[in-house]
């Protein structure tokens, strides 16, 4: 069968071509900040991560408990402004043992594996997840399903940040 | 509404690290395109130009930046952007144009050049998690894919072997692609000891970082037919964006992309997409979102995708080929450009023209689907001839 497939264009380059000096490159770089606010609901459940409490809303309509806490319920488009406390322990949803930085860098020798899982959280509706880290287990023994409850930083340590919250261990 | 009708495609190569830069690349795609069924710039009444972050290039606004190349310049414009979804997308976009009578011709352009950013495009992806409550984890690109991955698996006991299975038929196809930015066949084997990134995810089960632009020309039904004996239709079109509360949804399955999909289907007036549908190009960044999405897609029943994978259901030879392009994982993935590649490739293989990996016995309708941002959004285009 005849082949009409149209391709222009996408000169590769190897490594070399630009080691050698071949093709210039032009190099910047961008510095950028941002303050941002918290707003409404997430300014109240970070206060409370503060003092070692983990607060969810509650929707009068259709009785989710919801985290992380939001000023309306998105499903219902009403205001959730019911605040409940919920657990600070839950079940592994799932994980992850991920061996590369943020920027694809390999993980050194003597550096551990970062644990992220999505947590539900005891009190919250079915489902209710959050990211968070995993702690003071064996990567190898992780399982979906498990049960784990939050370690929290010392008081005094605390900023009013997710990161209160050093991770979740297995119990 | 009126009926519009795909009458030319073009792309270029798929390669880690281009020379051209972007604008180059848009214009390579879309003079291409043009060339293909013989126009010129002057018969294009407007342009969809798409194009994934602005954090790539580090040109803000760079949709604006790119109309040269894009042809958009003097001319109704508009920049895409749904994130990965961006490439499919703008089909959808361009198909608003056309069929509501405000323009006989659009022209579609995706361009992405990832290689610009360093160390490493991944990095750029770190804004997409929520500002508050996720980036002071410092958390990687990859985690979301991994803790979906894991869960789709646990979900029906899908193993690593089974995913790799998708990434080993999608680089076969892709070995057959022009423009394909890979030479080697790849084994299960390979797969699964390909260097551990993110458990679940190794190194194999994800498609490369690439530079690339694809383009599409769209035409009102009687220009169609006028330009080309052999138009091919764009029958539906769909998409969908659920929340950005990633974390609290069932991430086994994707939702908005069943949404998007019904969309589509309905449009085309498809009762039976497992049984209509010809061929399939289902978005596949990673080996287990190919599977993932002919699930959403109504294409294959839930946990029951690897079994006729297995089976060769979704072979080149099978009922419903999945990715015969190669897909992103044997083409590349240029994000924005890379869906628009799966729509191209739905053009040359409905009108046969697909050359040596022509899909047998006269395939007739087609599907292409996009996917993006905080596992949220897709989109859909069932084409047919």
């Amino acid at each position: 069968m005849e082949e009409k497939v149209k391709v222009s264009g996408g000169t590769g380059l190897s490594g070399e071509d630009i080691k050698s000096g071949k093709i210039f490159l032009m190099d910047d770089s961008l510095d950028c900040a941002y303050a941002w606010d918290t707003g409404v609901a997430i300014n109240r459940y970070l206060s409370e991560l503060q003092k070692g409490r983990i607060i969810a809303t509650k929707c009068r309509k259709c009785k989710r408990v919801m985290l992380p806490p939001r000023l309306f319920c998105e499903l219902c488009y009403v205001p959730s402004n019911h605040w409940v406390y919920v657990q600070d322990t839950g079940v592994i949803n799932t994980y992850s043992i991920c061996h590369v930085h943020w920027d694809a860098s390999r993980i050194g020798e003597n550096e551990k594996p970062y644990l992220p899982a999505v947590i539900e959280i005891d009190g919250a509706s079915d489902g209710m997840g959050i990211m968070h880290l995993l702690g003071e287990v064996d990567p190898d023994d992780l399982k979906i399903g498990m049960r784990v409850q939050a370690v929290w930083k010392p008081e005094n340590e605390r900023i009013g940040s997710i990161t209160d919250i050093k991770y979740f261990k297995p119990i | 509404m009126r009926k519009v009708a795909m009458v030319g495609a073009g792309m270029t190569k798929f390669v880690r690290r281009a020379l051209e830069t972007p604008k180059e690349l848009s214009y390579e795609a879309a003079k291409t395109t043009l060339d293909s069924c013989g126009l010129s710039l002057d018969d294009v009444d407007c342009v969809a130009h798409g194009t994934a972050p602005d954090a790539f290039d580090g040109i803000h606004q760079n949709g604006e930046y790119m109309t040269c190349g894009s042809g958009g310049w003097n001319k109704p414009s508009m920049r895409v952007f749904v994130g990965g979804a961006t490439g499919v997308h703008a089909i959808v976009h361009g198909w608003h144009h056309v069929a509501s009578g405000m323009f006989d011709t659009c022209l579609v352009v995706c361009e992405e050049k990832m290689s610009s950013a360093m160390p490493h495009a991944q990095g750029f992806f770190l804004t997409i998690f929520d500002s508050i409550t996720e980036r002071a984890l410092q958390p990687n690109l990859l985690w979301i894919f991994a803790l979906e991955m894991n869960r789709y698996m646990e979900r029906y006991g899908y193993t690593k072997e089974d995913m790799a299975l998708a990434a080993v038929n999608n680089k076969r196809n892709g070995l057959k692609h022009p423009a394909s930015q890979f030479a080697d066949e790849v084994s299960v084997e390979d797969v699964i000891n390909s260097e551990m990134l993110a458990y679940p995810v190794s190194r194999l089960d994800v498609s490369p970082v690439s530079d690339g632009a694809a383009a599409v020309l769209l035409a009102a039904e009687p220009v169609a037919r006028r330009l080309t004996d052999k138009p091919v239709w764009l029958e539906g079109v769909g998409w969908n964006l659920d929340t950005a509360y990633w974390a609290t949804r069932d991430l086994s399955y994707p939702r908005y992309l069943d949404k998007a999909a019904r969309m589509a289907y309905e449009m085309a007036g498809i009762r039976e997409p497992d049984k209509q549908i010809d061929i399939a190009e289902p978005y596949d960044p990673f080996d287990y979102k190919a599977l993932h999405h002919m699930e959403g897609l109504q294409l294959s029943p839930r946990g029951k995708t690897v079994e006729l994978l297995r089976d060769g259901h979704f072979g080149m030879d099978g009922n419903m080929p999945m990715c015969p392009s190669g897909g992103l994982l044997g083409v590349g993935n240029p994000i924005a450009a890379a869906g628009t590649m799966k729509v191209c490739e739905l053009y040359w293989q409905l009108r046969g023209e697909a050359g040596e990996r022509q899909v047998p016995g006269n395939p007739r309708l087609g599907l292409a689907q996009a996917w993006g941002d905080l596992m949220q959004v897709s989109s859909v285009v069932v084409a047919g001839i």
